[in-house]
């Protein structure tokens, strides 16, 4: 039931509009509690040793939580690169430090992951 | 003769090097280098979950590093750089709602999210401090 009009405001010339100022602003609210958990975490952790760091690790709750916060932290982190870097990169390095970001990005949440995944299940 | 034109210094607009810093221009450019600083952050909490997943001596190798004064002076400001991303973030989400736009609101907000990044970094250390015993 919407106009021609209503249905191409905001979509801009690539069809996809404000979708990615969106996903900044939704991984921005997600991180507001679990970046605070995390520090209020790490704080409670200081001076502990490895074992009683991976046993909290291990537990179900701060695996989810840990995974949890890696995706949030590298999707925001992509987005605010990206914008960072069409705003002051203006050479044809642009389009490549753009994929350079996205990639790694997504290469140090998977490790994040991995690695979260692997303490959570390991012996 | 068009190439002449385009190869002519043009004058330009008045930028940040002619401006005086002033509150909401410092916050504005300190909230992009934040959010440049804390993505270095968040490389360190994969490097951090991954020695873990190592196992105790790299873990240990990387404790190491971080209780080392370079180490701690590198958390110190990533905790700080972290918090005023945070402040400053919520301050941006708020104004997304269309909230807080007038000129003394501006300058209110901006002054809290100062006063609430030093007092929330000064916090987290005393805490951790504490903890240490």
């Amino acid at each position: 039931m919407r106009s021609s009009l209503a249905r191409a405001i905001g979509l801009g010339s690539a069809r996809e509009g404000v979708g990615p100022w969106w996903a900044e602003r939704i991984s921005a609210v997600a991180l507001i509690p679990l970046t605070l958990w995390f520090a209020a975490s790490i704080i409670a952790h200081t001076g502990s040793d490895y074992t009683t760091f991976v046993a909290w690790l291990r537990t179900p709750l701060v695996a989810t939580l840990m995974i949890l916060l890696v995706a949030a932290v590298f999707h925001h982190t992509a987005l605010g690169l990206q914008v960072v870097i069409e705003d002051y990169v203006h050479s044809g390095a642009k389009f490549a430090a753009v994929i350079a970001v996205r990639l790694g990005c997504l290469a140090l949440a998977i490790a994040g992951f991995v690695a979260t995944l692997r303490i959570a299940f390991s012996g | 003769m068009s190439i002449h034109t385009a190869k002519r210094s043009r004058p330009l607009s008045p930028n940040v090097q002619i401006y005086r810093p002033q509150l909401t221009s410092v916050l504005s450019i300190l909230n992009r280098i934040t959010g440049v600083a804390v993505s270095g952050g968040a490389v360190a909490l994969v490097i951090w979950l991954v020695t873990a997943a190592a196992g105790p001596q790299a873990y240990d190798v990387l404790q190491g590093a971080i209780a080392s004064w370079i180490g701690q002076v590198v958390l110190f400001g990533t905790t700080f750089a972290f918090f005023l991303h945070l402040c400053g973030g919520i301050r941006h989400l708020v104004w997304d709602t269309v909230h807080g736009f007038e000129l003394r609101s501006i300058y209110i907000s901006g002054w809290v999210v100062v006063a609430a990044s030093i007092v929330l970094t000064s916090a987290a250390w005393v805490i951790s401090f504490l903890m240490k015993g």
